[in-house]
């Protein structure tokens, strides 16, 4: 078997990666999985890629197929560098949601680069990922939509929001639409800023001490890419993983 | 000493000089009013003393309660029993009203050195004050101001100063934006805090509220420092004529 070419940042996908880290395990330390839901069903699925892996890169191919649907909750915190990429194909009327946190510092890249691909009518898709950067972390999120001609009544979604502790870290955002087809509601949001200034001044006025004040303050904004898990133990696990991630940060 | 002792204040807001030389003393168990047209500094007042940043104090004192209130963090201010009301008070979705205020009034405790506010004792206390100002325990469960309405946000500023029993509270026009029966509710509120140990200072622009509450001085508050003070009369007469003429 030929091995393949390394990626070089002229990969639009690749662009923001640590390649130096990504040589180390390339190519047979790529993790490759395969996820099928068949049709009818529905799977809920939760990822927390922590420092146990200093780096760590995910590929993983996903088919959902007519009236499936996924629910996945990544919680992407690194060790060097730590991505996930996703290919996912939705059948009709097939649901992905994915709820996504990456909170790194030091000099950790994260990445969480998607490919949703609306290749029948009818599916939706739900995107939701936040990022909390500090020290000289880069994190980036790189997400496109693709619709295909015949897939009309997709709707789409992506909410990407970063959120800068220093001004040394770097987010990446890159919401991105394809659309072949004319009947379809593809909706994309991209920010990226600091702790709100007003917030944290009303928290500390009422006694909050300043550490507290930001730990709720981020809690809060992560808990978005939570917030629509059913299971609640999952939720909290992964809740109080994001929570530790913050305190380390700290 | 009087509780709150504000002498010579400037005060800047990025490099621009707002308040200019202000000076008011309100003892402890009185009400103060201060009335002023748009942009004469009364809001700039209330942030330069809960300690906002970029509203900087240049020159001047601020004793509270015997302390030096300008050199003290925001949330040391408030442990040191200082609260301000805002005007525009802040939505933070994701975080519970109950969440918040049951970690802000432990903190203020702890900084005190007194015990935590048990669970149970906390969720007494809340369901009677959002009962006392009308909310339920629905919009103390939801996060802090999220989905309320402008009347709402006012009056869970007030469930908060009334949960953090502050010694001496500034409420920034707390009145605007309420219809009549949430002014009375606020007004009644505030006149069931007042007590010998505890001293407001009320930001408003209409006198209505001081029909309600009634103030033992009222100042008039105009180009960043005190022009002119009275008795509750004063409102009255500012009322009528405008403070073209008073604040001159």
């Amino acid at each position: 078997m030929n091995a393949l070419p390394i990626p070089t940042r002229r990969d639009e996908a690749w662009r923001y990666s640590d390649l130096e880290a990504l040589g180390e395990v390339w190519p047979s330390g790529v993790v490759s999985e395969r996820i099928d839901v068949p049709a009818g069903e529905t799977r809920a699925l939760t990822l927390v890629a922590d420092a146990a892996q200093p780096v760590a890169v995910r590929d993983w191919t996903v088919t959902i197929a007519d009236g499936a649907r996924l629910d996945l909750h990544i919680l992407n915190l690194g060790g060097r560098y730590g991505r996930v990429a996703l290919d996912v194909t939705l059948g009709e009327g097939s649901h992905f949601e994915l709820g996504a946190a990456q909170v790194a510092g030091g000099k950790t890249t994260l990445e969480i680069v998607t490919h949703v691909r609306h290749a029948a009518p009818g599916a939706t898709s739900r995107q939701t990922v936040r990022t909390v950067l500090a020290q000289q972390a880069t994190g980036t999120y790189l997400g496109k939509v693709a619709v295909d001609r015949g897939a009309q009544k997709t709707d789409a979604a992506q909410s990407v929001k970063a959120m800068l502790l220093d001004r040394t870290a770097t987010a990446n955002a890159k919401p991105e639409l394809e659309i072949f087809a004319d009947d379809v509601k593809c909706a994309h949001g991209a920010t990226v800023g600091e702790l709100d200034a007003t917030q944290y001044f009303y928290l500390t006025s009422r006694g909050l001490p300043p550490a507290e004040a930001k730990r709720l303050l981020l809690h809060a904004f992560l808990a978005d890419a939570f917030a629509g898990m059913d299971d609640a133990g999952a939720r909290e696990t992964l809740e109080a993983a994001a929570l530790a991630a913050l305190e380390r940060l700290a | 000493m009087a509780m709150l002792n504000i002498e010579n204040l400037h005060a800047n807001v990025g490099d621009k000089e707002i308040l200019k030389g202000l000076t008011l003393e309100v003892g402890a168990g009185e009400v103060h009013a201060i009335m002023g047209p748009n942009g004469s500094g009364k809001s700039t007042l209330g942030y330069v003393l809960a300690g906002r940043e970029g509203y900087e104090a240049t020159s001047g004192s601020v004793t509270f309660d015997g302390k030096d209130l300008l050199a003290l963090e925001p949330h040391e201010r408030a442990a040191a029993g200082f609260f301000l009301g805002l005007q525009y008070p802040v939505e933070i979705p994701g975080v519970s009203n109950l969440n918040f205020l049951r970690t802000a009034l432990n903190a203020q405790r702890k900084l005190r050195g007194e015990p935590d506010v048990s669970a149970a004792d906390f969720m007494r206390l809340a369901r009677t004050e959002a009962d006392a100002f009308d909310l339920t325990m629905d919009h103390m469960k939801r996060g802090v101001n999220v989905g309320f309405s402008g009347g709402e946000k006012k009056r869970n500023e007030m469930v908060q100063m009334a949960l953090l029993a502050p010694k001496f509270a500034v409420l920034d026009e707390t009145d605007s934006g309420l219809d009549i029966d949430a002014l009375k509710t606020v007004a009644g509120g505030i006149n069931r805090l007042r007590s010998p140990e505890r001293g407001f200072l009320l930001i408003t622009h209409y006198q209505r509220l001081l029909d309600y509450v009634k103030p033992d001085k009222v100042h008039v508050l105009s180009g960043g420092r005190i022009v002119r003070s009275g008795g509750p009369e004063l409102a009255h007469a500012l009322e009528r004529e405008g403070y073209g003429e008073l604040a001159a």
